[in-house]
């Protein structure tokens, strides 16, 4: 089904979402200690392969077989990063606050998939790319991730360096007047 | 285009999210070794025109190093597989050896 199915214009909106809490963990993600203490920050169970996970402020990003990006509330941070730094001791783990690194957008509106679809070789149709995956990948020239929040809201992180460029690309390519209507 | 199934990710990737690696597969020597053979590993590459065997980078998303059997002149893609092997897993030449019977690279066949 067309997310404009019902009658909704295809208008999308980009916004800056502000400051998130971010920390990058790279590790064994199958260790259970590992597993308990992220879980223990943020109230979810690790994800799988390609999974997004999101419970109010907090939430979990499968990055890479050894990677993922947890998010908290921004004032959360540091002491998240004590927490797992203690609960991770004699592991070979990475715990690295990124918060002040990655920007993250949110676009919401009917037509996402498309302005998604104009920047990403990704497919981003709905049987490829649906509520709960993340999909690393580029917007245009840069890295980025993008997961939905549900059917009419993406969020995208990408460097902080390049969020001027991400925001201009996102609100190009949602420019009222150039729907694709496409998905 | 050529679009490549990240074996970590599990998700196909455009040739524009990956970057190339080169040949699959070049076994390092050890610098006690003859200078044809040193040279040989240092700057001798196949140039195929059917099957090869390749190295690339998912560095559009997991960052991660994989390699991947295809043809150079149709694009047809055998296979890829993670990159902690010394050569193409038994599933991969099975498939290469029902699309192109008789194929061969390097000592692989
Ligand atoms: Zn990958």
């Amino acid at each position: 089904m067309r997310p404009d199915a019902e009658g909704a214009s295809g208008t999308v909106t980009v916004e800056t979402a502000g400051p998130h809490g971010m920390v990058t963990v790279r590790g064994d993600l199958t260790s259970s200690t590992l597993g308990e203490v992220v879980s223990e920050i943020t109230g979810i169970a690790v994800p799988g392969r390609g999974e997004a996970r999101f419970e109010d402020a907090y939430g979990i990003l499968w990055m890479a077989p050894d990677e993922l990006l947890v998010f908290c509330p921004y004032g959360e941070v540091a002491e998240s990063v004590t927490k797992m730094e203690a609960g991770l001791e004699g592991l070979h783990v990475l715990v690295a606050d990124v918060s002040d690194a990655r920007s993250v957008f949110t676009v919401s509106g009917a037509g996402i998939r498309d302005v998604l679809a104009k920047l990403t070789p990704a497919d981003v149709s709905p049987e490829e790319f649906g509520i709960g995956m993340v999909r690393r990948s580029r917007l245009a020239q840069i890295p980025a991730a993008f997961w939905l929040r549900d059917g009419a809201t993406v969020t995208v992180i990408c460097f902080r360096s390049v969020a001027g460029y991400a925001l201009d690309l996102l609100s190009t390519a949602a420019t009222p007047g150039s729907e694709v209507r496409y998905f | 285009m050529l679009t490549l199934r990240c074996p970590y990710c599990g998700v196909l990737a455009d040739e524009t999210e990956l970057e190339p690696g080169g040949e699959a597969h070049v076994r390092r020597k050890a610098s006690d070794c003859g200078d044809g053979e040193f040279e040989a590993y240092l700057f001798l590459r196949e140039n195929p025109r059917g099957v090869h065997f390749e190295r690339w980078r998912h560095v559009n998303g997991c960052g991660k190093w994989f390699h991947a059997a295809r043809d150079t002149v149709t694009l047809e893609v055998f296979g890829t597989y993670p990159a902690q092997t010394e050569g193409p897993p038994g599933e991969i030449m099975e498939t290469i050896g029902a699309r192109r019977p008789g194929w061969r690279w390097r000592e692989f066949s």
